[in-house]
């Protein structure tokens, strides 16, 4: 006899681990989160200072789960994205200088029943809101835990924890991160580069409104953007040598604010760091596979993108959305969980999205990080050719937005 | 779940039927085809036995107390995810071999499921019943159809649900089922079907029509290239079902 201690183990209990545990427990099915570190830590604000894009259709599935309305207060949204390269302070907020690409809310509002291009989530409010949420479901929480290998025993993955603990389930999911434990038991290999390059991330206020408009400026260092977050502050995401970054977390604050005032130029007014400053070292990593036997991957487990295009969460909740319903449907049809006929339709839900937003973003962190004369002239006809073109555009922010192919079900706001 | 009886299986013929398991299991295998239509079918099993039992939908076995028979088993493909359902599984296949490798993958799977190598008209003479009979894709490869239906629907309970699968004897069927999953997708060994053996519905009717027995269908089952995918489908041309009941 099989005895399992759950249907799914999740190794990770990050924004996506969670997230997974709550649309499986919407749906009867008993998880188990393992992590190495407990929520409140997850919590407090030094833990994790970025904030997330969070497209519309992720946002419903949060919705659907029993997330969403916690983060309301706290979900900036966003109208409307002004893209450019021009290094002038700004310069995209002035009549038309140097924009090259503008994207409208309004233009898809048909696609999207009136939702916004995203909304701007500050990390730590996410992980509180899942925190809470898991707590109240009765999910099983490991923590402070750490898994140590995982084993496949005929109808089970068997998850050993540090402490000598075994666990059963027929699925064992990676949702650790980059350094995911589940991927390394599954012998699954990873592909990838450092783009040596930093991003520095902080929270500001602004003296000025933003009026929900967030702006990317591609500079020959990296990408620099300002996001808007609730009230008159943003979410500062500046790319910059890993040097350079580094000095500028160590810098006094006086210091650091004179830089972003001359960046920012005067259009928000006067600029003040409003917390604590943190550097990410950047880099693209794709896992080979994302399933072996009784084993899936996903989130920065699988494909840890470049933040350039504020993705990143966005892919792993919208693997979330396949996974569990692939599991749930799987289940109600007596199948076994942990096979690869099942794992594989996971896969191939994802697959496309996956790969196809790694191998973008990459190409755009190339194409942009570069102040060679030739490629500015060469994306600037990109860029314009793109914002020209009504439907491409379209298609780009739906395609942000998460309204393009075969949804599932809790990314169209439907229970499982 | 009771543990599974271990089964009288040689030992040294277990490695070589796990062999046979895996290949019976790997969705990417010579058996693909079957997976791939595998899940198509379960809905269909699992909405008509919900509706006819009265069972909850919510429940995770919702079938507990019920009594399957699966005719022509083969690997298990059906009978495992039925055993999960709650159901009390019999798998019936007249290939020892398919026996066999049923048992092994039922075992190091921790599922309870009888198979036995044995044939529908054996379990009548055993007066052994049913409340529900899967009977997929086999009429089409029997030699008496219309007997061997017959044979089967004295098998059911009284109250008891037969699902029959199977290929119409359409030029569609001919042409998609025969020479395109045989010849040109290679989907199927050359020789797996014989189109004249394919039965329409109608006939199925007429099998069962002195029996005081229900008899519901076709419901047909479709192909989408684009998607790779299988689903239900208002044309019966190529593949369909048929429900069989006997009255309470």
């Amino acid at each position: 006899m099989s005895t399992y201690d759950a249907d799914v183990i999740i190794a990770g209990a990050g924004m996506a681990g969670a997230t997974l545990a709550l649309a499986l427990n919407s749906a009867g099915v008993k998880t188990i989160l393992i992590d190495p570190q407990v929520f409140e830590i997850q919590t407090a604000p030094e833990f994790d200072g970025r904030a997330s894009a969070i497209a519309w259709s992720t946002f419903r599935q949060w919705m659907e789960i029993g997330v969403g309305e916690a983060l309301v207060p706290h979900a900036q949204r966003i109208e409307q994205i002004l893209v450019t390269d021009d290094p002038t302070p700004g310069a995209a907020a002035g009549p038309g200088m140097g924009l090259f690409l503008r994207f409208d809310a309004a233009e898809i509002s048909d696609a999207s029943g009136g939702e916004p291009l995203g909304y701007m989530i500050e990390n730590r409010h996410a992980r509180a809101a899942l925190a809470q949420a898991v707590t109240a479901a009765g999910i099983e929480v490991l923590a402070p835990a750490r898994v140590v290998c995982v084993n496949v025993e005929g109808p089970a993955a068997v998850v050993t924890l540090e402490d000598g603990r075994t666990l059963r389930a027929p699925l064992a999911v990676g949702a650790e991160g980059r350094n995911s434990t589940v991927r390394q038991a599954a012998g699954i290999g990873v592909i990838g580069w450092n783009y040596k390059q930093t991003g520095f991330v902080a929270t500001v206020a602004m003296d000025e409104a933003h009026d929900g408009v967030a702006h990317e400026y591609f500079l020959p260092s990296g990408p620099f953007a300002i996001l808007p977050l609730t009230g008159k502050r943003a979410s500062l995401v500046w790319t910059e040598s890993p040097a350079r970054a580094v000095a500028l977390k160590a810098a006094r604050i006086e210091v650091v604010e004179a830089h972003l005032s001359r960046r920012f130029g005067a259009f928000l007014g006067e600029v003040h760091l409003a917390g604590p400053r943190f550097t990410y070292p950047l880099s693209l990593q794709m896992a080979e596979r994302m399933y072996a036997p009784r084993m899936a991957l996903l989130g920065d487990a699988a494909h840890a993108v470049h933040p350039i295009a504020g993705q990143g969460l966005n892919l792993g909740l919208k693997d979330v959305a396949a996974l569990a319903q692939v599991l749930v449907e799987a289940l109600r049809l007596g199948e076994d969980i942990g096979s690869e006929a099942v794992l594989e339709r996971y896969v191939a839900w994802r697959r496309f999205d996956n790969v196809s937003l790694a191998a973008a973003t990459d190409v755009f962190v190339r194409l942009f990080s570069n102040d060679h004369p030739l490629l500015r002239v060469a994306r600037g006809i990109g860029m314009a050719a793109v914002g020209k073109i009504g439907p491409a555009r379209r298609f780009f922010m739906e395609e942000a937005g998460g309204a393009v192919g075969d949804l599932p079900r809790l990314l169209r706001g439907q229970p499982l | 779940m009771t543990a599974a009886p271990r089964s009288s299986i040689d030992p040294a013929e277990v490695e070589r039927f796990s062999r046979i398991a895996a290949e019976w299991w790997d969705p990417k295998g010579k058996f693909a085809p079957l997976h791939k239509f595998n899940p198509v079918r379960l809905g269909f099993i699992r909405e008509r036995a919900l509706s006819h039992f009265s069972r909850d939908a919510a429940a995770r076995r919702p079938f507990e107390g019920l009594a399957l028979l699966d005719i022509g088993c083969g690997g298990g493909l059906l009978s495992e995810p039925m055993a999960r359902l709650g159901f009390s599984v019999t798998g019936v296949d007249a290939s020892e071999r398919n026996i066999k490798t049923a048992m092994t993958h039922a075992e190091d799977g921790g599922l309870s499921i009888d198979y036995r190598a044995s044939t529908a008209e054996a379990l009548e003479a055993a007066g052994e019943r049913f409340d529900l009979i899967l009977n997929m894709e086999v009429i089409e490869h029997v030699a008496d159809p219309g007997e061997f239906l017959r044979s089967c629907s004295r098998l059911l309970a009284p109250g008891g649900l037969m699902i029959v699968a199977s290929l119409n004897r359409t030029l569609k069927a001919f042409a998609l089922a025969k020479v395109g999953a045989e010849y040109i997708l290679r989907w199927l060994p050359p020789g797996t079907h014989d189109w004249n053996r394919f039965i329409k519905p109608e006939e199925m009717r007429g099998f069962v029509a002195d029996q005081k027995l229900g008899i519901e269908g076709p419901f047909g089952i479709c192909f989408d290239p684009l998607s790779g995918q299988w689903f239900r489908s208002a044309d019966s041309d190529v593949n369909y079902m048929m429900i069989v009941t006997r009255p309470g």
